[in-house]
């Protein structure tokens, strides 16, 4: 390719950079902005001011956002790691077993994970109401199964078709038994596939907002997302502004760490499994 | 080292389908056996068989003396080197050839000093700390055998272990596996669809089709007793030509003119009316390059050539005939069942690199009847075979082996060589 | 190439009695249902009971606030509804939004994933990183970061383009539909474009790049390269790309929640189903409500799948 094709391909790259970081500066700049700057019409605050973390982290605000926090980080941390036990199995059979009902399992896998939500909170906000789920743990978990189990089993199966299975038997003749030949040859070979799996369950339980702001009430189980919701909602504060951006940008530290570190597991997750992301 | 004996394998899948019908096979301990047939034949299942990752549907696999129908791959202590390889990705060339010693506990320091001795005999030294994922296909083939010989295996299975090489790595690592297996000694098992592998490696060759053996015997008896139609067409190449022929008082009328048989052949053929001849192209030459004290053995005629293909050490001509209705349904079933396209009845012959026959002229050809077989269309089955003579190929063959082994064996190779 | 006969090139002899899978196969079989059984068991406890639940609450005059007064109603919440003036509202503001969305997408999510497979190998990492990170970003930190860049008072935009004529210090982008709309539509482009343009860019990446070189040297300019060979080779996957975003599209709810809770008309379908139920507790319109919107997205997988064939063993990586 001519020289001045690849300018324009570098052009064109960092077009798209300044694309998808543009918001997410702009969030972290207003996050640093005190009270008296946040109407300067501007980008760029004129003070930096740690003010608006303080708020939420030790202030005032610290009593709605730091249970959420950790809410936010329990419930999808077992709703991940629930997900990924169930459909290693199922990706496992899928892929490694003929059976019949391997079309129905997927079949319902993709139908879950095309369902409207809103459709399954109605119904669960009664249920939970009922035998006491609601505004609990467990109360989001089993939900965010509906969110993490299609899109792991997909992922999962997709990346678990492309180990090759003849290494089994060949681990066999080599002289392993069934348990050896899985231990020392397929887990390392699944590993990764898993692995990735989790991150994109994590990222959806993660994104999760109508389950949040519909089956809790209280900071007893109340996720990010839902707190930040409501944060406005909340007559505490006389300009919510700051503090929401300051929890926004707290909340997306760890996906971005996630993506700089994990970015080419992603991509072939999301492009393998091709499922809702 | 063991020998290894089928009798009467069968296998059928859900659908009661027999992949592999009625097998009784004897692989004597040392030999160099090789499963061969087109796709579809059974050959690959039945290797499988051997090594327990398929089961046995009815009749017994017998390796050195015990029954191992029942027994897990792991306990029969067999090693085998896969199409792809099965290389473990997530293993160092070293850990690989290693595996089958780490699963079985071996101590470190003999660990080191057989793969260095397997990674010597395949030179795969300055490697040994690669992954398989940065070697080339001749090095991750060597190293699937490093993975084979490490292990004292009472025999080896191969299955199509060259057929993802081009052509010119294919040879070389053939030549390999020959020197590998005379040098070690022990009982191999090798399948593959390709005869040249067949003819150059096997001291006998099985040759299946849907399942059934149709002739084991080694490869110089194949070539020039095949027990019928099928064998026929599939050993050798370019393949065997079939003329349609018929029979008038001995002899044989075909579109190339009329050959006479000697009279203990003729009489072979009995009372038949159309009857399928098979001449090799080499049976073939240019007439006017035919030693006259040679040509009263065979017949000349003249015909017309489409194509030449001159290679040099060789030369090819295809010639084309019209051949009746009934018989070439039946040649393109034969074709068709041997994996092959043939378009158009033509006969294909060998004729000297010297001579000056061109394409689009007529020229006169002379054929060795000696060297003719008659076959029935119906059946397929070979009525001029002489079984003696094809058993005196295979014990020949099977004398010559014993003593390659014996001073393989005398002048003290071993791995380590 | 294998040795073992597809069952398919030769019909089972009809004679042999049918004794059955053989052992092994049918131990494959209860195994398979032993390790995917536990997954497929909890996909439908919390999808089809809450959808059966739903379903039946929706036959029922029903306020939680009101239990005493529950009676059966049969379809009339469903007449209710549909001869409501806010449904077919919401209806046309959801199909509003899935249709500026996914069309705008699809065109950005195009270019970008060309230009991420031309982009040079050392900037390419960067430029995946960067298109990573709208997609991972939760919906809600996205709406509030749109949301704010907009407002009247927190905003920047209105000072930076005040120089467009209609727009001025004083501008309320979330006082009228149309504007909300466009903010609304906006935010979830920005967020959902990188998913649209990476299953594209797998779909380029499997068309074989011998059919370019093929097509140049039949004289195809770029555009006929693009049009007629690589477009067509990679239907496949932009057909999975745009049922997915069409989908999730149609249950936008998150966006319109934060940034105008409904006002101006701007209400989705989803978010409708909320109001009445969690908010109102209306359960027995809200079931109805969220039945009709179940009901709808299910055609739209169906029209999808049988009207543009999409082929989903594609999406599984089968092909």
């Amino acid at each position: 390719m001519s020289a001045k094709e690849r300018n324009w391909w570098i052009v064109a790259g960092v077009v798209i950079v300044l694309y998808a970081l543009f918001p997410i500066a702009w969030i972290v700049s207003l996050s640093f902005k005190a009270p008296a700057d946040i109407a300067n019409g501007q980008f760029l605050p004129t003070v930096f001011t740690w003010a608006n973390y303080s708020q939420i982290l030790t202030g005032d605000a610290a009593a709605l956002f730091l249970p959420a926090l950790r809410n936010s980080f329990g419930i999808c941390l077992i709703a991940t790691f629930l997900a990924c036990i169930l459909s290693m199995f199922a990706a496992y059979a899928i892929a490694r077993l003929d059976f019949k009902g391997k079309k129905l399992i997927l079949s319902t896998a993709l139908a879950v994970a095309i369902f409207p939500v809103i459709s399954i909170v109605t119904p669960l906000f009664n249920l939970w109401r009922l035998i006491g789920l609601y505004d609990t743990w467990p109360g989001l978990i089993i939900p965010y199964l509906s969110l993490t189990l299609p899109l792991s089993i997909w992922t999962m199966s997709a990346f678990f078709r492309e180990i090759p299975w003849e290494m089994e038997q060949a681990a066999q003749v080599d002289g392993a038994t069934s348990w050896q030949a899985f231990r020392k040859v397929i887990v390392p070979l699944a590993a990764p596939g898993v692995f990735t799996t989790a991150i994109l369950a994590f990222f959806l339980a993660w994104n999760d907002f109508v389950y949040g702001i519909s089956l809790t009430s209280t900071s007893a189980a109340r996720p990010v997302p839902a707190a930040l919701g409501l944060f406005s909602g909340a007559s505490q504060f006389e300009d919510p502004t700051g503090a929401t951006a300051a929890a926004a940008v707290v909340v997306t530290i760890p996906v971005i760490i996630l993506v700089l570190i994990f970015q080419r597991r992603i991509v072939s997750g999301l492009t393998n499994g091709a499922v809702k992301g | 080292m063991a020998s290894v004996e089928m009798k009467n394998i069968v296998k059928k899948y859900g659908d009661g389908f027999p992949a592999v019908n009625d097998v009784s096979l004897d692989i004597a301990d040392g030999e160099f056996m090789i499963l061969v047939g087109p796709s579809g034949c059974g050959k690959s299942t039945l290797l499988r068989m051997v090594v327990g990752l398929e089961d046995i549907t009815s009749g017994d696999m017998i390796i050195g003396g015990t029954r191992v129908n029942d027994k897990a791959p792991r306990e029969r202590n067999l090693s085998m080197v896969f199409q792809n390889y099965a290389l473990y990705p997530h293993l160092s060339v070293f850990e690989n050839i290693a595996f089958p010693l780490r699963l079985a506990k071996t101590p470190e320091a003999e660990v080191q000093e057989k793969v260095r001795a397997a990674a010597d005999v395949l030179e795969l030294h300055e490697h040994l700390d690669r992954k398989p994922a940065n070697l080339s296909g001749g090095q991750r083939q060597r190293v699937a055998m490093g993975r084979a010989i490490v292990r004292d295996a009472d025999a080896f299975l191969f299955d199509e272990p060259l057929s993802n090489l081009d052509a010119k790595l294919r040879g070389q690592m053939r030549t390999e596996i020959a020197r590998l297996q005379r040098r070690l000694g022990i009982t191999t098992i090798y399948v593959t669809h390709d005869q040249t592998e067949a003819m150059t490696l096997g001291d006998r060759v099985c040759v299946l089709r849907r399942g059934v053996i149709q002739q084991v015997a080694s490869p110089r008896e194949l070539y020039e007793q095949p027990v019928n139609l099928f064998v026929a067409g599939f050993i050798g190449s370019p393949p065997m030509n079939f003329l349609p022929a018929k029979l008038r008082n001995g002899t044989l009328a075909t579109p190339f003119g009329d050959i006479t048989l000697d009279p203990k052949r003729g009489a072979d053929i009995g009372d038949r009316d159309l009857v399928l001849v098979g001449i090799r192209p080499e049976a073939f030459d240019d007439a006017s390059l035919v030693d006259e004290a040679k040509k009263p053995y065979g017949s000349t005629f003249r015909a017309r050539v489409d194509v030449t293909e001159w290679l040099g050490d060789s030369q090819f001509a295809y010639i084309p005939y019209e051949a009746p209705e009934e018989v070439v349904e039946q040649l393109k079933e034969l074709s068709r069942e041997l994996d092959s396209e043939a378009l158009r009845t033509q006969a294909v012959v060998s004729i000297d690199s010297t001579s000056r026959i061109r394409a689009g002229r007529e020229a006169e050809f002379w054929l060795d009847a000696r060297k003719v077989h008659v076959f029935d269309p119906a059946t397929g089955e070979n009525l001029t075979r002489d079984s003696d003579a094809g058993a005196e190929l295979t014990r020949l063959a099977e004398e010559q082996r014993a003593e390659e082994i014996d001073e393989a064996r005398a002048s003290g190779l071993t791995v380590e060589g | 190439m294998t040795t073992t006969v597809p069952p398919t090139t030769t019909a089972p002899p009809a004679t042999a009695p049918s004794t059955g899978a053989s052992d092994r196969a049918r131990g494959e079989q209860r195994l398979g249902w032993m390790l995917a059984g536990p997954a497929f068991a909890v996909m439908l406890l919390v999808t089809a009971y809450p959808i059966g639940q739903a379903v039946y609450q929706s036959l029922f005059a029903y306020r939680l606030t009101d239990p005493e007064n529950r009676r059966f109603v049969g379809l009339n919440n469903y007449g209710v509804v549909l001869s409501d003036a806010i449904w077919w509202q919401s209806i046309g503001v959801t199909v509003l939004i899935t249709v500026i969305t996914v069309v705008v997408e699809l065109i950005l999510g195009f270019l970008l994933a060309l230009v991420m497979a031309n982009a040079l190998k050392s900037i390419r990492p960067v430029v995946r990183a960067a298109i990573l990170l709208p997609y991972a970003i939760i919906t809600v930190v996205s709406a509030f970061a749109w949301q704010f860049a907009f407002d009247l008072n927190s905003g920047f935009v209105n000072s930076w383009f005040s120089w467009i004529p209609g727009i001025s210090a004083d501008t309320d982008w979330f006082g009228s539909f149309g504007s909300s709309i466009l903010v609304i539509c906006l935010a979830e482009i920005w967020k959902t474009t990188p998913f649209i343009s990476l299953l594209i860019l797998a779909g380029l990446a499997q068309v074989p790049d011998v059919l370019q070189e093929a097509a140049k040297v039949d004289g195809a300019s770029w555009w006929q390269r693009m049009w007629k060979v690589t477009i067509p080779n990679m239907k496949a996957a932009i057909m999975v790309a745009l049922l997915f975003r069409t989908l999730d599209a149609f249950r936008v709810f998150d966006s319109i929640f934060v940034m105008t809770a409904g006002a101006n008309g701007t209400e989705s379908v989803s978010f409708l189903a909320y109001r009445q139920t969690i908010a109102r507790l209306e359960v027995g319109l809200g079931s109805a409500v969220s039945v009709l919107l179940f009901i709808a997205v299910v055609l739209i997988a169906f029209g999808f799948i049988k009207g543009f064939k999409v082929d989903l063993s594609q999406a599984r990586g089968e092909k």
